[in-house]
C-alpha cells in the first residue's frame, strides 16, 4: 500500500514540478531557435546557437556576470555580517522591545522604488557612488537586511534552547556551542535564507538600472538592453536570460543539496 | 643594464601618455538594431581616433529615456553622449543642458542633414544634436493579398479607403486580420500613432489659450473610427500590442496592413527574419480630414550633456556617426537596405538605396513632416505626435490607458474622453499653463 | 518536547548563562544593524517628505517654491486613485492566498520522498531565479498572446475561440504572473521549516490513530505558523509595490485596471519626472504599507510570537 502512496506522490509533485517550470523550459528553448520561428509553437525545431553568438558578439557578458557576482555575494555575505548577530540576539535573548524592532525593520521597506528614486540619485551622486560596485552593494545590504533578520530570526527559533543549554551544561565553551551546535541545526535554514538574499540581489532591475552606467552594470542591466527594441527580439532574449539565469541555477543546485541533505535531528531527542 | 634604460624608458614614456591620454567616452543609446549596428562599427572609430574608448549603456527606450534624462537635469555627468530625440531636444536645450553642436569637419555637409530634422533638434538657431535616425510613419500592406482581392492602394489614400480594405481583406478563419494598429498604452506606445490620426481627423490638444480641446466631437469622431475599425478587423489583444507585437504579426504573415514607423521597412523586408519580405507595399500615411500632422517625425539623435566630462572627443564620435562615411560603412557591412534611415538626402540619392521598395515613400515622408504645423488649425505647441511640452509624458501615457480601456471594451468613448479632458487639464494647470 | 515553546518573551532564554554576557554586549549584536536601517530609513525618507512638499520637476525648473498638499491632492484628486488603492490591496491579497495555501501543500507534499525529488524540487522553484521583466515578457507573449501564444495554440486545437487574457482579464494575468513567480519564495521557506518538524511528534499521532487530514490540520500547520507569518510579512511588503511585472505587459491598463499605487506614482509622477509628485507619491504608499501592516500584525499576532 506504501509504494502505492509514494508512486502517486511522484506522479501529482512531477506534474506540478513541470508545469510551473515550463514556461522556462519554453524561454529555454527559444534561445535556441532563430528569430522568425521564435514565436511558433513547435516543439521540433532545427536547433541554432545563432542567438548565442549574436548575444557574445554584442555584449561584455563577462563583465555583467563579474559585476553581479560581487554585487549579490558581496551584498549578501555584508548582510549577513550584520543579521546573523542581530538575529541571535533576538531569538535567543528577547526583550519585550524585540518584536517592535522586527517589524520596524521590515517597515523600512515599505516606501517603493520610484517614490524615492530622485532622493538616493542625489545622494548616490554626491557621494561618488553611481556607477560603482561599492554603491550597489550598499544599497542591496540595506535593502535585503530587514529579510535577512526575519528569516534568520525565524530560523533560530525553531531551534530549541534546550540543546544549547544542554551543551552548556556539559561545559562547551560560547565558541563550541556556536560552531559545533548552533551551527549545523540552523544551516539548512541560513542556506535558503542566503539563496533567497542572492536572488533578490541578482534580480533587482529599478537600482541597478538606475544607479550604473557602463561599469558597475549588472545582468538587469545586460537584459534591458535586450527587452523590447524596436524589431524582434524573442530569441535573443531568450538567450540573455538563459544566460543571466544560469549562473544562479548552478549556484541554486549546489546549495539544493545542502537543503535537502539529510538533517541531524535525531539531536532533537 | 644601461643600454635598455634609453628604449626601455622611451617605451614606457609613450606607453604612459598613451595611457594619460586616453579618454573614455560613455555614451547611452536606445536598443534600436541600428545602433546594435554602430555599437558594432564602433572599432572603426576606435582604430581612428587611438586616445579615446568607448563606453556603452544600451537598454530599451523608456528605461533609457529615464537615465538619460535623471542625468542630464541633474547634470551628474554619467555620460558624455546621450541619444535623445525630437521630443527631449529643444526641452533640454531650453534649459541650457546641452552643448551646442559647433565643430564639423569640411566633409560633413550639414545641409545634407533633413531640414525638419535640423529644425526639430535646434533651438534658437544653434543645433544641440546631431540625428543618427529618423523616422516618419507610413502605411505597410500586404501586396500579394490586395492583388488576390483585386484591390489597388491609391497614392494617397483616407482612412475610409483603410476600413474599406480592411473589411474586403479580414478572414477570421484563416487567421488574418485586415489592418493591425498600435494599442499598448504610452505616450510613446498607442498615441504616437493615435496622435496622427488624431491630427488628421482634425483634433488639437489644446487650443491657444492652454485649454484641453479633447472632449470634443473631433476626437470622438476620430477615437471611435479607431475602435470600430479595430473590432470588426484587428487582432484579439490588440489593447496590449506596442510595435514590436505588430512587427510578429506582420512577420508571420497575420495581418494585411500595419501603419507604424517608416524604419519597419527595413524589418519587414529582412528574409532572415520576415516570412513577408518582398510582398510588401508602402504608401503614405492615410489622411483624412487635412493631411496636417498625419504621419510623425522622429529622429533619434546623439547630444552633449553640459556636465559631459570628455566633450570633444564626444562630439567627434557624433560627427562620425552621423557622416556619409558612417552610412557608407554600413552599407559596405549589411547592405543598404539596412543603413541609419532617414537623416541625409544623399542616401536616398543614392540607386542602390533606391532599390528598397520603402525608400521612396520614407522620403516623402520625411520631407513632408512638419511638427510645426501639426494641426488643422493653429496650436500652443509643436510636435507631430507628441506635444512638445515635460508634462506630455505623463498625461500623454493617461490618455493613451483611458483610450486603451475604451479599446478593450472597459469604458464607452464618451467616458475615456471625458476623463481624459479631466486628467489633462488636471495636469497642466498644475504645471503652471497658460503661462 | 513543547516545553521550552512557551515560555513568556520577556524571559531570556539564555538561561543562567546570560548573567555571565553582559548586557551590553548582547545589546551590541544588534546594534550595527539598527543603526544601518535608521539611517537607511531617515534620510530618504526626510528628503522624500520635504520633496513632497515643494515644487520640484526635474525638467521643468520654472515650477518651484512650496506647494503645500498640492501634490498630494494632485494624486488623491486623480480619477485612478481609489482604483489604484483597491488594485494594489486585491493583487497583494490574492498572491498571498494563492502563494500561501499551494506553496504549503507543496511543501507538505515534497516533504516525502519520491523518485527524483531533487530534480523535481529545483524546477519548482526555478521560478524565482528569473528576473521579473524576463517572467512578464515570457508569460505575455509566449504564453498568453491571443494570436500567437501557447495557451491560443491550445485553444485553437480544441476549437475554443482565443482568450485576451491582457484585454479582458488583466488584473487576473498579473495576478497569475506573480503568483508563478512567488510560489517558490513561499515553498522554499515552508518546506525548510518542515524540516525541523519532530518526526516522532508525527508518528506519535500517526500512532494515535490521526488520518492524514488531522495530521495536517493539528500538526503540519500549527508547526508552519511561524514561518507562514514570516511569509506573509515578507511578500506583503514586496507586493505592495509591485511594479515591473505591470510596466512591462499592460502599463497600467486597459483604462487603470491594472494600476496599483506603485505605479500610479510612476506613471504621474517619474514619467513627467515631476519629483513632487512622485515623492508624494511614495508617503501615501507607505501610509498605505503601515494601514495594511497594521492589519497584518493583527492578525498573525499568535504567528509572530518568538519561540
Amino acid at each position: 500500500m506504501k509504494k502505492y502512496g509514494t508512486l502517486i506522490f511522484g506522479i501529482v509533485g512531477w506534474v506540478i514540478a513541470l508545469v510551473i517550470f515550463f514556461p522556462i523550459f519554453w524561454m529555454a528553448i527559444t534561445a535556441f531557435k532563430t528569430e522568425q520561428g521564435a514565436y511558433s509553437p513547435d516543439l521540433i525545431f532545427v536547433p541554432t546557437l545563432e542567438s548565442f553568438k549574436d548575444v557574445f558578439a554584442r555584449s561584455n557578458y563577462l563583465l555583467f556576470v563579474m559585476n553581479s557576482i560581487y554585487v549579490s555575494v558581496g551584498s549578501t555575505f555584508v548582510c549577513f555580517l550584520f543579521a546573523i548577530p542581530a538575529a541571535y540576539k533576538m531569538s535567543f535573548f528577547p526583550t519585550p522591545k524585540t518584536q517592535g524592532r522586527l517589524l520596524w525593520m521590515l517597515s523600512t521597506k515599505m516606501m517603493p522604488a520610484v517614490g524615492v528614486l530622485v532622493p538616493i540619485y542625489l545622494l548616490f551622486r554626491s557621494f561618488g557612488l553611481l556607477d560603482n560596485l561599492i554603491g550597489l552593494i550598499v544599497i542591496y545590504t540595506l535593502m535585503n537586511l530587514p529579510i535577512a533578520v526575519w528569516m534568520s530570526y525565524t530560523y533560530f527559533c525553531e531551534i530549541p534552547a534546550a540543546i544549547l543549554e544542554a551543551g552548556r551544561i556539559d561545559g562547551a565553551t560560547l565558541w563550541e556551542e556556536l560552531w559545533y551546535l548552533l551551527r549545523p541545526m540552523c544551516l539548512p535554514g541560513l542556506s535558503s535564507t542566503g539563496l533567497i538574499l542572492i536572488i533578490f540581489a541578482w534580480n533587482e532591475a529599478f537600482w541597478s538600472i538606475n544607479l550604473t552606467s557602463a561599469n558597475a552594470a549588472p545582468l538587469t542591466a545586460f537584459i534591458a538592453s535586450y527587452s523590447s527594441p524596436e524589431g524582434l527580439f524573442w530569441a535573443k532574449l531568450s538567450a540573455a536570460s538563459l544566460l543571466a539565469v544560469a549562473p544562479i541555477m548552478v549556484l541554486g543546485w549546489l546549495t539544493q543539496k545542502q537543503l535537502v541533505q539529510g538533517l541531524t535531528f535525531g539531536a532533537v531527542k | 643594464m644601461k643600454r635598455f634604460a634609453s628604449p626601455l624608458f622611451a617605451v614606457l614614456i609613450t606607453g604612459v601618455s598613451v595611457l594619460a591620454q586616453q579618454k573614455t567616452v560613455t555614451i547611452a543609446t536606445v536598443n534600436n538594431p541600428d545602433m546594435i549596428e554602430l555599437k558594432k562599427l564602433s572599432p572603426k572609430f576606435e582604430e581612428k581616433n587611438p586616445d579615446i574608448k568607448l563606453n556603452w549603456v544600451i537598454t530599451e527606450e523608456n528605461t533609457i529615456r529615464q537615465r538619460i534624462t535623471t542625468d542630464v537635469s541633474t547634470g551628474s555627468g554619467q555620460f558624455d553622449i546621450v541619444q535623445i530625440g525630437l521630443y527631449e531636444t529643444p526641452i533640454f536645450a531650453k534649459r541650457g543642458w546641452l552643448r551646442p553642436m559647433e565643430n564639423f569637419p569640411a566633409d560633413y555637409d550639414l545641409e545634407d542633414l533633413f531640414k525638419s530634422l535640423r529644425d526639430g533638434l535646434s533651438y534658437q538657431g544653434k543645433l544641440y544634436a546631431l540625428p543618427f535616425y529618423g523616422e516618419s510613419s507610413m502605411l505597410m500592406y500586404r501586396k500579394d493579398l490586395f492583388d488576390e482581392k483585386g484591390l489597388k492602394m491609391p497614392d494617397q489614400p483616407k482612412y475610409e479607403d483603410i476600413k474599406k480594405f480592411a473589411d474586403a481583406l479580414t478572414d477570421k478563419a484563416k487567421g488574418v486580420y485586415g489592418i493591425t494598429l498600435r494599442g499598448k498604452p504610452g505616450w510613446g506606445e498607442n498615441m504616437a500613432f493615435l496622435g496622427t490620426l488624431l491630427n488628421t481627423f482634425g483634433c488639437t490638444w489644446f487650443d491657444m489659450k492652454w485649454t484641453p480641446t479633447i472632449d470634443t466631437p473631433e476626437w470622438k469622431k476620430a477615437i471611435t473610427f479607431y475602435i470600430d475599425l479595430m473590432k470588426a478587423d484587428g487582432p484579439p489583444g490588440a489593447s496590449a500590442n506596442g510595435f514590436n507585437e505588430n512587427l510578429t504579426l506582420m512577420t508571420s504573415g497575420k495581418a494585411a496592413m500595419w501603419i507604424d514607423a517608416t524604419v519597419a521597412g527595413g524589418m519587414l523586408e529582412n528574409a532572415k527574419e520576415s516570412q513577408v519580405a518582398g510582398k510588401m507595399g508602402y504608401a503614405p500615411s492615410p489622411i483624412e480630414a487635412t493631411p496636417n500632422g498625419s504621419h510623425w517625425l522622429w529622429s533619434w539623435a546623439f547630444a552633449i550633456p553640459k556636465a559631459a566630462k570628455q566633450a570633444e572627443a564626444a562630439e567627434k564620435f557624433a560627427v562620425w556617426a552621423t557622416s556619409k562615411d558612417y552610412i557608407k560603412l554600413v552599407a559596405d557591412d549589411i547592405g543598404w537596405a539596412g543603413v541609419p534611415p532617414g537623416t541625409r538626402k544623399s542616401t536616398y540619392d543614392n540607386p542602390e538605396y533606391q532599390k528598397a521598395p520603402f525608400a521612396a515613400p520614407t522620403l516623402q515622408a520625411m520631407q513632408t513632416a512638419d511638427p510645426t504645423n501639426p494641426a488643422i488649425k493653429p496650436v500652443p505647441y509643436t510636435g507631430i505626435q507628441f506635444v512638445g511640452i515635460p508634462e506630455f509624458q505623463s498625461f500623454g501615457t493617461v490618455v493613451g490607458q483611458n483610450i486603451s480601456g475604451a479599446l478593450a471594451g472597459k469604458s464607452s468613448v464618451d467616458q475615456a474622453l471625458k476623463d481624459s479632458q479631466a486628467a489633462v487639464a488636471r495636469a497642466v494647470k498644475q504645471a503652471g499653463y497658460p503661462k | 518536547m513543547s516545553a521550552v515553546t512557551q515560555e513568556p518573551v520577556a524571559a531570556p532564554v539564555g538561561g543562567p548563562a546570560s548573567a555571565e554576557k553582559p548586557n551590553i554586549l548582547l545589546a551590541l549584536l544588534e546594534t550595527p544593524s539598527i543603526i544601518a536601517l535608521l539611517l537607511w530609513m531617515i534620510v530618504p525618507l526626510a528628503m522624500t517628505i520635504y520633496f513632497s512638499f515643494i515644487r520640484y520637476s526635474l525638467l521643468n525648473p520654472d515650477i518651484s517654491g512650496f506647494a503645500g498638499i498640492e501634490n498630494y491632492q494632485f494624486l488623491t484628486e486623480d480619477e485612478s486613485f481609489w482604483p489604484a488603492i483597491i488594485n494594489t490591496v486585491l493583487l497583494m491579497g490574492a498572491v498571498l492566498i494563492i502563494t500561501i495555501v499551494f506553496g504549503t501543500l507543496l511543501a507538505v507534499l515534497y516533504d516525502r520522498e519520491f523518485f527524483g525529488k531533487n530534480v523535481a524540487t529545483l524546477l519548482v522553484i526555478a521560478p524565482f531565479f528569473v528576473m521579473p521583466t524576463v517572467s512578464a515578457l515570457i508569460w505575455k507573449n509566449y504564453i498568453m498572446h491571443p494570436v500567437y501564444g501557447l495557451i491560443a495554440f491550445v485553444l485553437h486545437k480544441l476549437g475554443l475561440p482565443a482568450v485576451d487574457w491582457f484585454g479582458d482579464y488583466p488584473l487576473i494575468s498579473i495576478i497569475i504572473i506573480v503568483s508563478w513567480e512567488w510560489l517558490p519564495f513561499a515553498f522554499l521557506i515552508l518546506f525548510t521549516s518542515l524540516k525541523s518538524l519532530d518526526q516522532e511528534q508525527k508518528e506519535a499521532a500517526s500512532i494515535d490513530g490521526a488520518n492524514a487530514f488531522q495530521l495536517f490540520f493539528y500538526i503540519i500547520v500549527p508547526h508552519l505558523q511561524r514561518a507562514i507569518g514570516v511569509v506573509v510579512m515578507i511578500e506583503t511588503i514586496f507586493l505592495l509595490s509591485i511594479f515591473a511585472e505591470i510596466y512591462t505587459t499592460t502599463s497600467g491598463g486597459p483604462g487603470h485596471a491594472t494600476t496599483n499605487l506603485a505605479f500610479l506614482v510612476y506613471s504621474l509622477g517619474i514619467q513627467q519626472f515631476n519629483v513632487g509628485i512622485a515623492s508624494a507619491g511614495g508617503i501615501l504608499a507607505v501610509i498605505l504599507a503601515n494601514i495594511v501592516a497594521y492589519f497584518l500584525v493583527k492578525m498573525l499576532a499568535q504567528n509572530l510570537k518568538g519561540r
